[in-house]
């Protein structure tokens, strides 16, 4: 199963239904929905944290949290 | 006269709403405390058209009213706990034009909470740069609002914004909760909103999953308690609230809000790929400290010592031109000094958070916090930790202020317990003084001054403190870690000078009267300890000229003498002789033992004591520096100089480790709502202190 974790810089995907109810209630208010689509733009050194574009909120997310968000790469 | 509208500015972070705060309030803002909340909030005055006027209220950025952070709690606070007569009249939602979609989950939220708003939509000026149109009025008409467009920067659309506060009461109350609920579970918030008729189902909704049912009464708190159990349940149904909020949003936004995708935003990834690189990121980073530091002690050091000059010119002018007595005493001595004292410091902290507002402002910061996480993470801290130590090298209170953003409890707390080792500027008079003494002034080679050189690795040790220490407490304490780090991201800005200013200013003002009050009143206090005294002290004049009687001394030597064995019998003279054993393992007699007591309120008293001590001392005209005092002090028992190296380093390293400041402790008091934490701080550092110093004596000497 990938996660926003598992991509590369520059790759996308889309954030999954199966993952509404682990999502942490903030990453939802801040736009991270089943069903949109997700960027990675930067990783910090360490791969952590995370520097993601998602559905126009540019976020900073750990590496910890990014496990947790399922998604199918496009 | 009217009654002024009170007005409410909430809003997402980065979305001008500190900047259209500026716009309304101008110089009138002020910061104050939020009653039964421990937490400033800014306040200003706003002139509305038809001599009317309204407050305006800054609440901290917030994404939604489900907090996570001390910063977001308040808003919620302010909106619900409230008592009613203290409820914002009108509350103004600002929201950026480019993430209009985050911004109106807050407003959705708000509104269902039912009390008039407008809605704000800042940045206007960016519209066809970003390619964005809206159609305002089918935009009003889907969510029930006013909304207004501004651009804070540019001051448009502000007196448009003025004029729909003037009519606030013409605002109509909506709430779509009824509609959400009933997707949700219809069943499940009906029977909510029967058991209390004064709150809407929302509300209750709010108290329930904040558990803060503090509003109702034992009777329906008890009805409460059948949903309280629930928490799974609860979450979930948080889960889908805020998908069929974005939902709606969604769907209002397909209708009224185009963007158009080609419009890039090239600068700020390529400004990003620039600011966050594994590499350069840290080189630029590290640069700017550099520059900043550099700045601080360049920019600074001609005001200070215009600032030090001026208020002994002040202090001599009023001494030759008051009548002798009491009263000129205290002021010249006491008053003077004391509120020179303070005033010195002014140009550091202007600089230092005048670099602190741009970088902030300008979005760069966000970009250190990202860089720094991880790293930060092995000591116990967060990326966000970064702003909180560099703010530490001008003043620890607002530097533990601007811990409030980090969420989880241990970074936070790890983070208040490290700042006040990083070298703050009251620091740094002590510091000067002392390497001006016991360091020669040389070159190595050639380029770096040793005194600069000592100076910086002061600095360096603080920071190192500052590390291990909360390394130390990483390991050691024992706090469950709900460690949640989100942090959005900004684009990148021009740094407004309005927005600057108003920030330098008010930080600025916040440590002239915060420490202020404090150091002032204690010049006061130990010009009182040194200039009276016991029974002994009455005599200690007459003693002086019975026992050398028979001596030839010239009159100032005389004179010398007697303010000597006056200052000895003084109160503060008793005090410091008590401790003296204490002290005399770290190299310091009874003088520079009450300079320590008396810092332990604030470091930068300790100059003032040892001025106040020889001044009282030598009660004469003779106003010369109190380094050249210092440096003619003699240690009395060696024949010595007596700040010679080893005294000199090892009060250098006390001054660096103790916690010698009463206004840091009375900020962790109140940011940890407990005396355990700064107790521990004080006593830690202390021990700390104390051990470094006596080693470093000893080994010296």
């Amino acid at each position: 199963m990938n996660s926003i974790a598992t991509l590369h810089i520059g790759e996308r995907g889309i954030i999954s239904e199966e993952s509404l109810d682990i999502i942490p209630l903030k990453l939802l208010e801040m736009g991270c929905l089943p069903g949109t689509e997700v960027e990675l733009l930067q990783l910090a050194p360490f791969k952590d944290p995370m520097y993601i574009c998602v559905n126009g909120s540019h976020l900073a997310i750990r590496k910890e949290t990014a496990c947790q968000i399922v998604i199918t790469k496009i | 006269m009217n009654k002024r509208i009170k007005v409410a500015l909430i809003g997402n972070p980065n979305t001008g709403k500190t900047s259209l705060f500026n716009q309304l309030t101008g110089l009138s803002q002020k910061v104050g405390n939020y009653p039964g909340v421990t937490v400033d909030k800014k306040e200003g005055v706003c002139k509305l058209p038809n001599n009317k006027s309204a407050i305006i209220t800054d609440l901290p950025g917030t994404y939604s009213i489900n907090p996570t952070s001390i910063d977001e709690s308040i808003v919620l606070k302010t909106l619900l706990n409230s008592k009613k007569d203290e409820q914002p009249d009108v509350i103004v939602i600002v929201a950026d034009v480019e993430n209009l979609k985050r911004n109106l989950l807050l407003f959705s939220q708000i509104q269902d909470l039912e009390i008039p708003m407008i809605l704000a939509i800042n940045m206007a000026d960016q519209l066809r740069r970003k390619g964005i149109s809206i159609d305002i009025e089918s935009l009003e008409t889907e969510l029930q609002t006013k909304v207004v467009l501004i651009s804070a920067r540019n001051n448009e659309g502000i007196a448009n914004l003025k004029e729909e506060i003037t009519h606030y009461k013409a605002l109509k109350k909506y709430s779509n909760f009824k509609e959400i609920s009933n997707k949700i579970d219809a069943e499940y918030f009906n029977e909510l909103s029967k058991k209390n008729a004064n709150f809407s189902s929302y509300e209750l909704w709010m108290m329930l999953t904040k558990k803060d049912t503090s509003m109702l009464s034992e009777y329906e708190k008890n009805k409460f308690q059948v949903f309280e159990e629930d928490d799974s349940k609860q979450k979930k149904y948080q889960h889908k609230e805020t998908i069929y909020r974005y939902q709606k949003i969604n769907s209002i936004l397909k209708k009224t809000y185009k963007i158009d995708a080609s419009k890039g935003t090239g600068l700020r990834s390529n400004l990003d790929k620039v600011f966050t690189h594994k590499i350069f990121g840290y080189v630029i980073f590290f640069g700017l400290l550099l520059l900043i530091f550099q700045s601080v002690f360049d920019w600074a050091s001609t005001p200070m010592d215009l600032i030090d000059g001026l208020f002994v010119d002040i202090a001599e002018f009023t001494k030759a031109n008051l009548p002798k007595g009491m009263f000129t005493d205290l002021l010249t001595e006491g008053i003077i000094p004391g509120i020179g004292g303070v005033i010195i410091f002014i140009p550091q902290i202007a600089i230092l958070f005048f670099f602190i507002a741009v970088l902030e402002e300008t979005g760069y910061m966000s970009r250190v916090v990202f860089l720094m996480d991880k790293i930060m993470r092995r000591f116990g801290m967060s990326g966000k930790s970064v702003i909180p130590l560099i703010s530490g090298t001008a003043c620890s209170i607002p530097a533990i202020m601007a811990t409030r953003t980090i969420s989880s409890w241990k970074e936070r707390l790890i983070t208040i317990l490290v700042v006040p080792f990083t070298t703050c500027s009251a620091r740094l008079p002590v510091y000067a003084i002392l390497i001006a003494l016991i360091i020669p002034d040389t070159k190595i080679f050639g380029l770096l001054s040793l005194q600069g050189f000592t100076l910086l690795g002061l600095y360096v040790l603080g920071f190192g403190a500052a590390i291990i220490g909360a390394y130390i407490l990483h390991k050691t304490l024992k706090i469950k870690n709900t460690s949640f780090f989100v942090m959005e991201m900004p684009n990148y800005k021009l740094p407004s000078a309005k927005n600057v200013f108003l920030d330098v200013l008010e930080k600025t003002k916040a440590f002239v009267f915060g420490a202020g009050k404090i150091i002032l009143s204690i010049s006061i206090v130990l010009w009182f300890l040194a200039s009276n005294g016991p029974s002994s002290f009455e005599n200690a004049e007459k003693n002086v000229i019975e026992n050398i009687v028979n001596q030839q001394l010239p009159k100032a030597e005389l004179s010398q003498k007697i303010a000597s064995a006056k200052l000895e019998n003084s109160y503060i003279g008793i005090a410091g002789k008590a401790i003296e054993p204490v002290v005399k393992p770290l190299g310091y007699d009874w003088k520079i033992g009450i300079g320590l007591i008396a810092s332990f309120a604030a470091r930068e008293v300790f100059i003032g004591t040892l001025a106040t001590i020889y001044s009282v001392e030598n009660d004469d005209e003779d106003i010369s520096t109190i380094k050249e005092k210092m440096a003619s002090e003699i240690n009395l028992e060696t024949g010595e100089k007596r700040f010679n190296f080893a005294t000199g380093m090892s009060l250098l390293l006390f001054y660096a480790f103790a916690m010698q400041c009463m206004a840091t402790l009375a900020i962790v008091k109140r940011e940890t709502k407990s005396w355990k934490w700064p107790i521990a701080q004080l006593v830690g550092m202390g021990a700390l202190a104390y051990l470094s110093a006596f080693i470093a004596y000893q080994i010296l000497r």
